[in-house]
């Protein structure tokens, strides 16, 4: 085999020719550069297609679910193989699962609810920035900024009433997080450097700059233990349910999932941000979008909520920084906002599944010495699940591909 | 066939030397030992509804260059595409010296001594010279091997070229030449190379010709795509001429001439109308049945009555010495001057590379000129030739690309029944056969998606109107209706221009024709021939 040509590395190649430089490589269009003047030569013929037998939309609607349903019964399946693959007790194990997440009102309240939190949060701002066709990949980085930044801020407000100071605790955490995200947006924006890679070294510089700060310029006043000084009492989120840890947090979160997902739906901003990541080349040329600079304000909105996430687990459960102030929720949100289908509402029920999974790990490695990270394994089959149901979908449609 | 047997008139013919045998008669017993080099047989070819193909046969003699010569669209590429194994014909055979051969893939094709060398490079921008020639062997990868190699198959062809250098380092010249290599590394000895010249500066063209000249007289043999007639007649022994997917010409290169070669490519009227005639006829019963207006050419030439008396109407849209040079410094678009007035419709004629695409976008607004000015009006439509990535949000549904018209300036809430009705409305008025404006654009057909376009694009009545390739891959139903919305348009009073592919399409629509040849632009009066000559030739160009 040699100078044998892929139709679509041939169409590449003209794209080059024409001037879209897609600087990714990708086959559409990128989303950074004006998607303008681009356009393909001579295209191969290509068969006309039968007209499908439309679906309406609540069909649609369906088969998501059912889609999402299949996928998280092979996910438990696999967990009970697994399992029993590393000799241990299924039933005893799956049990405590249960209990640790749903198994009483002080599980789903103190262990489930508090950990759907920041994952809710951090999904929405990957499944925000997915939709606007940026693989957003630095949601831990920009929530750890955002609590730093929530950290920092907390000496300066202890003479402020509570009411205006916690939520510009909360406000300062999702600013921070978006000028993380910012790093990112300009380098892709400015020097084409791929926001999947830079991302992911934000997400490391931000993990040793937390380390080094609560070891220096944050550490608590006595200096023995890395970490911040502790939040005080009036600046905490209000505990919602009088013996729990379920804070107010939680609210803040669906508030904000439903104007997150308002905004995408009703608005002509949030229909640019879908517009763009659907297809770049016909949002500048069908509609006039300013591509790159629609693409850099989801990204920044995107790294505002990531922060936010950071800020409000500050202020709501931790009371303060420490190095391992995130077990992953920024990386474990990538699996929320894929398995919500990018849906701002739908981040809400997988946010709440993946904090009962997270909750009942602990609980399985407590009570039934299974090691927690058969959890994550789960999770990362999820994610593998559900990329794969999307190619199977795009699979099976794309007879109707083509001009 | 056409059987095109005028005297050769062109004395200035290069390589006319090495042309000793002038024979008129394609297949000469005057030369016994040939045995063709590569044969192809009554192949057909059916992309769905479109048949590239029909029964084309197709010899290449050994020692001898072959221009294979056709519009876009006429069947150029897929023909060669099967002779390199990249299509698999749905008739027809394939002749190898004489022998029968199958050929399922490229690396078949290569087997056999069949290379081919693609208008858009495949070469890996930062690998060596050396790596992309060694890309798809086997085994173990010795850079000083795979160097000597390219060396030993440079001077032996007489193509110089560093072995270490990397490609992105390179001047596009080398780059094809690294190319030819890469073939010729193969042992090939059948050299396909598709519209080699369009990406090279006049004397790196005139070289490669030359060593293509060369190539061929050392006993091999080359299939020369190409739309440039000079280039043809300059170097080759034969020349075959398509059209709509036939062969039309046949012949020696010595026993034609330019415009006779022109002639052949884009038709005379009596044979367009051959071959156009089952779907002018099968157009007009659509149209009698969809539309008022029947007779299309007839509504065309009223129009041009009315057209005089509209003499005076304003210019809506003016180009002045408008300029545009790519990302990559090559000027596409040269000083182009253009006024376009309320109601009439501008026919864009060219080949492909003539900077057509650019120029379009130019007068949509969709690029900026790099220099020269561009007035505008207000209210501007675009409908782009490839729909799937220009036009639409294919999984999107269709109120949503609707408002996609639009959504870089708008501001605030959207209230979509806003969108969900005039959505309703350009799927009733343009007869989008769709189950509603819910399903996603994705669920039309191809021809509905277009109609659709061209919907979203006059709902609000612009002034003027870009369009590009307004009927590719639609079938005649549909054709038919976006050509009718597009002489409506113009009816009621906006500025069009459109460009398309096939050159009947533009003069069927057009009310006055310009032509644009590499980047200048003039208008054309005179008909079919004249057109064809000025998309085809620099002869008369500015």
């Amino acid at each position: 085999m040699t100078s044998e040509v892929p139709d679509n590395a041939q169409a590449e190649s003209q794209r080059h020719d024409d001037g879209t430089k897609g600087r990714e490589g990708a086959g559409k269009a990128s989303i950074w550069q004006a998607a303008n003047g681009g356009r393909s030569g001579e295209p191969p013929p290509s068969p006309p297609r039968p007209v499908r037998t439309p679906q309406n939309t609540s069909r649609a609607f369906v088969a998501k679910v059912v889609s999402v349903a299949v996928i998280l019964v092979a996910a438990l399946a696999l967990m009970a193989l697994l399992l029993l693959a590393t000799g241990h007790p299924v039933g005893p194990a799956l049990q405590a699962l249960w209990r640790g997440a749903f198994g009483s009102w002080y599980a789903i309240t103190s262990a489930t609810i508090t950990r759907m939190v920041p994952l809710g949060f951090a999904g929405l701002a990957v499944a925000l920035a997915f939709r606007a066709g940026i693989l957003n990949i630095g949601a831990e980085g920009q929530l750890l900024m955002g609590a730093v930044a929530a950290t920092a801020l907390t000496p300066m407000l202890a003479s402020l009433p509570a009411i205006v100071a916690l939520p510009m605790l909360l406000v300062a955490g999702a600013i921070a997080g978006g000028a993380w995200a910012a790093v990112a947006a300009f380098l892709r924006r400015r020097y084409g450097v791929l926001e999947v890679i830079s991302t992911i070294m934000l997400n490391f510089l931000a993990l040793y700059m937390t380390g080094w700060l609560v070891r220096g310029p944050l550490q608590e006043p006595t200096r023995v233990n890395p970490q911040s000084a502790s939040l005080p009492m009036p600046l905490q989120l209000p505990v919602l349910l009088e013996g729990t840890r379920l804070h107010a947090g939680v609210l803040v979160l669906v508030a904000v999932a439903v104007a997150v997902w308002w905004w995408l739906a009703h608005t002509a901003s949030g229909f640019r941000v879908r517009a763009v990541g659907a297809n770049a080349a016909a949002s500048w040329s069908a509609g006039g979008i300013d591509v790159p600079r629609t693409a850099f304000g989801a990204f920044l909105v995107s790294g505002a909520l990531a922060g936010l996430a950071g800020s409000v687990e500050y202020t709501g459960i931790t009371f303060a920084l420490y190095e391992n102030f995130s077990p992953g929720y920024g990386y474990t949100a990538i699996a929320v906002a894929l398995l919500a289908r990018l849906h701002p509402l739908g981040v809400l029920m997988t946010a709440l599944l993946f904090g009962a999974l997270e909750a009942g790990a602990n609980a399985m490695q407590r009570d039934a010495q299974v090691p927690s990270v058969v959890v994550s394994v789960v999770e990362a089959v999820l994610i593998l699940l559900v990329v794969a149901a999307d190619r199977w979908r795009q699979r099976t449609q794309s007879v109707e591909g083509g001009t | 066939m056409i059987a095109a047997d005028g005297a050769s008139d062109d004395g200035s013919l290069p390589s006319e030397a090495s042309r000793q045998k002038i024979s008129l008669e394609y297949e000469s017993e005057h030369e016994p030992n040939t045995t063709p080099a590569l044969a192809l047989t009554q192949i057909s070819k059916t992309f769905g509804a479109v048949q590239a193909l029909r029964e084309v046969s197709f010899v290449v003699r050994p020692g001898t260059v072959h221009a294979l010569l056709g519009e876009n669209g006429a069947g150029k590429s897929t023909l060669m595409r099967v002779a390199f194994g990249m299509l698999t014909p749905d008739s027809g055979t394939v002749q190898r010296k004489g022998r029968p051969v199958t050929l399922r893939s490229p690396a078949d094709a290569l087997a056999h001594g069949i290379g081919m060398v693609h208008q858009h490079f495949t070469l890996v921008p930062s690998m060596t010279v050396a790596e992309n020639v060694a890309l798809g062997g086997h085994g173990v990868f010795d850079p000083a091997r795979a160097a000597d190699r390219v060396r030993e198959v440079a001077t032996r062809t007489g193509l110089s070229l560093d072995p270490e250098a990397r490609i992105h380092a390179l001047p596009v010249g080398a780059q094809q030449r690294c190319e030819i290599v890469k073939a010729l590394a193969r042992d090939v000895s059948l050299l396909i190379l598709d519209e080699p010249t369009a990406v090279l500066a006049p004397s790196e063209a005139r070289e490669l010709l030359a060593w293509v000249r060369r190539f061929a007289d050392a006993g091999n043999a080359v299939v020369l795509i190409t739309h440039k007639l000079r280039d043809a007649l300059a170097v080759a022994d034969d020349v075959t001429v398509l059209r709509h997917g036939a062969c039309v010409l046949s012949v020696r290169a010595t026993s034609v001439n330019e415009t006779q070669l022109a002639a052949a490519m884009i038709g005379q009227a009596q044979v367009s109308t051959d071959v156009l005639g089952a779907a002018n006829e099968r157009r007009t019963e659509i149209l009698a049945a969809t539309a008022p207006v029947t007779d299309a050419s007839s509504t065309a030439a009223a129009h041009r009555g009315d057209r005089d008396r509209d003499r005076n109407r304003d210019a809506v849209l003016v180009a002045d010495g408008v300029t545009y040079v790519d990302a990559r410094g090559v000027p596409r678009v040269k000083s182009v001057a253009l006024s376009v007035r309320a109601g009439e419709i501008v026919g864009l004629a060219a080949v492909e590379g003539a900077g057509q695409h650019e120029l379009l976008r130019l007068l949509a607004g969709r690029l900026v000129p790099s220099s020269g000015r561009i007035v505008r009006p207000e209210t501007i439509g675009f409908i782009p030739e490839d729909r799937h990535r220009d036009a639409l949000l294919l999984d999107a549904p269709l109120f949503e690309n609707l408002a996609l018209r639009g959504a870089g300036a708008r501001t605030g809430r959207i209230d979509w029944t806003a969108f969900r009705r005039p959505s309703a409305q350009v799927v009733a008025d343009r007869d989008v056969r769709t189950p509603g404006v819910e399903v996603p654009a994705r669920a039309l057909s191809g021809g509905n998606q277009q109609k659709f376009v061209v919907g979203r694009e006059l709902a609000e009545h612009p002034t003027a109107l870009i369009v590009e390739n307004p009927s590719r891959g639609l079938d005649f139903v549909a054709t038919a209706a976006v050509q009718q919305a597009l002489r409506d348009t113009r009816d009621a009073g906006t500025a069009v221009v459109v460009y398309s592919s096939d050159l009947d399409e533009v003069l069927q629509l057009a009310d006055r024709v310009v032509v644009m040849f590499d980047g200048t632009l003039r208008e054309v009066t005179g008909g079919r021939d004249a057109v064809g000559q000025a998309m085809l030739s620099a002869e008369s160009a500015p």
